[in-house]
């Protein structure tokens, strides 16, 4: 029997994503899960037809990432608060672990992230990451772009602790990671350099008090400054999601990385690296790092990935053909 | 036994009082006095979700609320009714209220000023149990903090200015209805005690006496399940672990201020759908327990109906329960001896392991930082979902029988049921069309200017803070409402949102070869769709009673869904966008407060408006079978009532729904 509910238009689509209509920011989502041959094509298709100039060069994506039980929520919730009061729209990206036994997952942190209000401005999609174990599905990082065709700002929302957390630095242009107050882990985890050192760092829960400062300046202490004077300096942060103290400020340097991008021209060549990681994390997932190793290995493959400069599954197809021609001779 | 236990002094009849309440403060009042009437000789109040969470009856989240599960209150003027000819200082009044329970008792003594009756001569109790709310029944406006605040102001103000008044009425009732044994009954009913009293004790505005006072003045509110004998035992347990407590941690010397003083519902959630006229004697024996044993007597008994699984109960149905205590207390024997229990080796030894299960797990609540702290991480609630989850399970294999659900379930047609009313009665849809009409008449006959200032006494009264009540009693007087108290309060506290407890590891109910059945279809039909299966599970409306969609959710995970669930209280539009951000297959709905209907057919308008009707719905609750099929003539996809305790079946039912949605084949039945 034929499916009863037929695949969209890839091109309408994308030009209804790009009028930030929230039922097609929706359909172009269910169609980038879709693994069904078709809608592979058509989510090519899709990829292709969204405003390049946006893409490369407008609105911001954010990562959020964190232990669990820091507060990621509440957090967001404060920050689309003050993003909200900017006039800026929000697509938020929330991801949760599923689990490895059934497949099966609960989502559910909207409201927090709403603060039990109903704003019609902010949109969000909740993801499991399937079974991969503290990273992130190959999924993501084209929802993320259909989402920054659509929003100002794009969150991407992941638990983590340690090294793995990070993976979403490969899909955000700011990368922000929530500590806990009194908890040393994530110092230990940069000190040892087993942590790549975000682009902002806040500690939450400020408003316990003594516990929060001590964290606050031990990160700090870990910070190295910049070698250079034009370099990122990433600022250590104070603040709470309950009284909301430290929100504006937080917001205030996850735009300032932001412009600091721009400035030294580097937001869009960030973006096509982005692109190049994904195709080279779902050719790892498909032929593992022998594969990589075929292609010439991860950073030259990298390398000529971003002087490329093609659609992303065109990319990724072209490569795959290539190692499948291999073997098959 | 040396001493004549027939020569000791007869005990007294404990209060005998019915949860009621529905539809309007007139309807209500004349079901008071009938009951009273009748021999009932005190008033139990159930007030309607919207004034139990602060919501006027014109608020959007009120829609088909209003009048639904109890008595609408949204200003002097229907307290003032509902009191009606019932004069108060003559009543003892149980009003369960918890986030605005400060509101409603500042309403009873504006309305005993009215009648020209003096505060210190009231007699209730106030149930305003707010930790409770978080973990079971879902009332609560404020964060934990806030709450905790109003709920020992309450305590403060009464014990100086109504002091045989009951201001919290700390509840393990709710907590077995969300899923909890005896031993956390006992384990958390305790520690919710202990932190109210504690966060009192630590605020040192009260001397030793007074303080003293307030632990004496502190009630219960326990549940009697089926299990009687270890029920009884665990109200001896309760009586035995208090007195310790007051007199160790609190240090109160005089034995009165020590006794355990409870009241009691007995088990709702245990009361079936499927030959429900069973469930008399199960009420009975549920009494038993807690009215057996005399060291550990109730001291007020309500009784569900027989047929509150079905719907709302009739007079007639609370007059059977009444009658129920009637006999017990006034024909048999039982009040004539002393405790028939004391030296019962079997007793004693059941006593002693639910004490000390019970200490170890207040242990466990103190290392996690207290119960407030426990709630708030989650701890709690993640314990009694497992607990519930365990049950349920026990119910699918069939290690607990239920007569007429999970065994011996061929039966003759009840007459009880077979009747015009179907055997329950029906709140008028026009309820809530005259409680609106009768708040705006107060909002334009007040006096705006007093009103108005009086609102800023309580938000000045909030911040700074000073007790809350003399402030709230003026705000009764000056005609504010009840949506006006609590959102001035909201503004200043805060909105909290509990969590939900589903978050607990996969551990699959029922048969696992079924699980692993349904697991590999939800895998195979996600791969048909191109992608994994996505349902979202919804409270609409103010119905605080999680533990059935939370039971579902976390089903639905175990075999291989994706699911999306909020919690409580979301309005059908909220709903609804996040069916749509989220691409989901399918939407289940939970709705237990009886306003199915209102609540369903808005969601469905809201579905067609964004072009969502193809995503089917299904509905969870306690709904009468005429409604049912009202739903599905509807456009509903399924309809499951209490009497579908068969998850797996229901899991299965899911696929097969999503499948003929999108075209694909039905699987044969899994079970």
């Amino acid at each position: 029997m034929q499916a009863l509910h037929a695949l969209p238009d890839p091109e309408a689509l994308a030009q209804s994503v790009s009028e930030q209509d929230f039922s097609a920011v929706a359909k172009a989502l269910n169609l980038l899960d879709d693994r069904r041959p078709d809608a592979r094509q058509r989510a090519a298709r899709l990829l292709a037809a969204l405003p390049k100039q946006r893409l490369h060069n407008a609105g911001h994506l954010v990562g959020l990432t964190g232990p669990p039980g820091v507060g990621k929520s509440s957090l967001t919730a404060a920050l689309v608060r003050v993003w909200r009061k900017r006039g800026l729209t929000v697509g938020i990206l929330a991801v949760d672990p599923s689990s490895p036994i059934s497949g099966g997952a609960l989502l559910g942190d909207r409201l927090r992230m709403l603060s039990g209000g109903l704003d019609a401005s902010v949109f969000i999609r909740s993801l499991a990451c399937r079974g991969e174990f503290g990273g992130l599905s190959a999924e993501v990082w084209p929802m993320s772009l259909v989402m920054l065709a659509a929003f100002d700002i794009v969150l991407v929302e992941t638990v983590g602790v340690g090294q793995k957390e990070i993976d979403v630095s490969k899909l955000t242009d700011t990368t922000c990671f929530v500590a806990q107050p009194a908890s040393g882990d994530s110092i230990q985890f940069l000190k040892a350099g087993i942590m790549e050192v975000p682009h902002v760092l806040v500690v939450n829960k400020a408003d316990v008090g003594i516990a929060a400062r001590k964290t606050l300046s031990e990160l700090r202490a870990t910070l190295q400054p910049p070698s250079h004077a034009e370099d990122w300096r990433v600022p250590a942060l104070a603040a709470s999601a309950t009284t909301g103290t430290g929100i504006e400020a937080l917001a205030d340097s996850l735009e300032a990385h932001r412009i600091w991008l721009v400035a030294h021209g580097l937001l869009a060549p960030v973006r096509q690296r982005f692109q190049a990681e994904w195709i080279i994390k779902r050719l790892l997932e498909e032929f593992g790092r022998f594969g990589i190793e075929m292609l010439g290995g991860q950073p030259r493959l990298l390398s000529s990935l971003v002087e490329a400069e093609g659609p992303p599954f065109e990319q990724y197809d072209t490569l795959r053909q290539r190692l499948l021609g291999r073997w098959r001779d | 036994m040396n001493s004549d236990s027939k020569s000791e002094k007869r005990d007294r009849p404990w209060l005998m009082r019915t949860y009621s309440g529905h539809t309007s403060a007139r309807a209500s009042n004349n079901l008071y006095r009938t009951n009273l009437s009748k021999g009932q000789t005190g008033l139990s109040v159930a007030f309607d979700l919207p004034t139990q969470t602060g919501y006027d009856a014109d608020h959007p989240l009120s829609r088909g609320e209003v009048g639904k599960v109890g008595v609408p209150i949204g200003h002097i003027g229907d307290m003032e009714t509902l009191f009606d000819q019932i004069p108060l200082d003559k009543m003892n009044t149980s009003m369960t209220i918890n986030a605005t329970a400060a509101w409603l008792l500042s309403l009873y003594i504006a309305v005993a000023e009215r009648q020209g009756v003096a505060p210190a001569q009231l007699q209730g109790t106030t149930q305003n149990d707010i930790i409770k709310e978080y973990l079971s029944r879902g009332t609560y406006i404020f964060p934990p903090e806030p709450s905790v605040r109003l709920t020992t102001d309450v305590i403060s103000y009464t014990v100086h200015h109504i002091p045989k008044w009951n201001p919290t009425n700390v509840c393990s009732y709710h907590l077995q209805e969300a899923g909890a044994t005896p031993t956390q009954e006992l384990a958390y009913a305790l520690s919710t005690a202990i932190a109210i009293l504690d966060a009192i004790r630590d605020a040192g505005r009260l001397d030793g006496d007074a303080f003293a006072n307030v632990v004496g003045r502190t009630s219960f509110f326990v549940n009697a399940g089926i299990r009687f004998v270890e029920e009884c035992c665990k109200m001896r347990a309760f009586v035995e672990m208090w007195d310790r407590i007051a007199r160790e941690r609190y240090g109160v010397e005089d034995p009165k201020l020590r006794r355990f003083r409870y009241g009691v519902q007995v088990n709702s959630l245990g009361l079936t759908e499927a030959q429900p006229e069973n469930n008399v004697q199960r009420i009975v024996l549920e009494m038993l327990a807690v009215t057996l044993s005399r060291k550990a007597r109730a001291r007020a008994v309500q009784l569900p109906a027989w047929n509150e699984a079905l719907g709302l109960p009739r007079p007639w149905d609370q007059q059977w329960a009444l009658r129920m205590q009637q006999v017990l207390a006034l024909e048999t024997d039982l009040l004539e001896y002393g405790d028939i229990f004391d030296g019962s080796p079997i007793i004693d030894s059941k006593v002693r392991d639910l004490v000390l299960g019970a200490e170890a797990e207040m242990q466990r609540v103190q290392e996690e930082g207290g119960m407030v702290h426990a709630v708030e991480t989650g701890y709690v609630k993640r314990q009694l979902v497992a607990s519930h989850t365990a049950r349920m399970r026990a119910i699918e294999a069939g290690d607990l029988k239920i007569i007429g659900v999970n065994c011996f379930t061929e039966t003759a047609e009840s007459p009880l049921t077979s009747g015009t009313d179907s055997g329950i009665m029906k709140v008028d849809a026009a309820a809530e069309l005259d409680q609106v009409e009768r708040l705006k008449a107060i909002r334009d006959s007040r006096n705006p200017a007093e009103a108005k200032a009086a609102l800023n006494q309580l938000g000045e009264a909030a911040r700074s803070g000073e007790n809350i009540m003399p402030a709230s009693i003026r705000c009764a007087h000056a005609g504010v409402t009840t949506g006006e108290w609590s959102k001035e309060l909201r503004t200043i506290f805060g909105e909290y949102r509990a969590p939900t407890g589903i978050d607990i590891s996969a551990h699959s109910l029922g048969r696992s070869d079924v699980v692993e059945t349904l697991r590999q279809r939800t895998r195979k039909t996600g791969e048909e769709l191109g992608r994994p299966l996505r349902i979202l599970v919804g409270k609409p409306g103010l119905d605080g009673h999680s533990n059935g969609a939370e039971q579902i959710a976390v089903k639905a995970r175990d075999v291989g869904f994706e699911v999306v669930y909020e919690g409580i209280r979301l309005t059908p539009e909220q709903i609804v966008k996040a069916a749509e951000e989220e691409g989901v297959h399918l939407i289940g709905l939970s709705v237990l407060s009886g306003s199915h209907l209102e609540l369903v057919e808005d969601a469905l308008g809201r579905l067609a408006d964004l072009g969502l009707s193809e995503v089917p719905v299904i509905v969870g609750g306690i709904v009468p079978l005429e409604d049912e099929q009202d739903l599905l003539a509807q456009g509903v996809a399924a309809v499951y009532t209490p009497k579908d305790s068969d998850m797996n079946k229901i899991m299965s039912d899911l696929v097969n729904i999503i499948r003929e949605n999108n075209g694909l084949q039905r699987f044969e039945d899994a079970a």
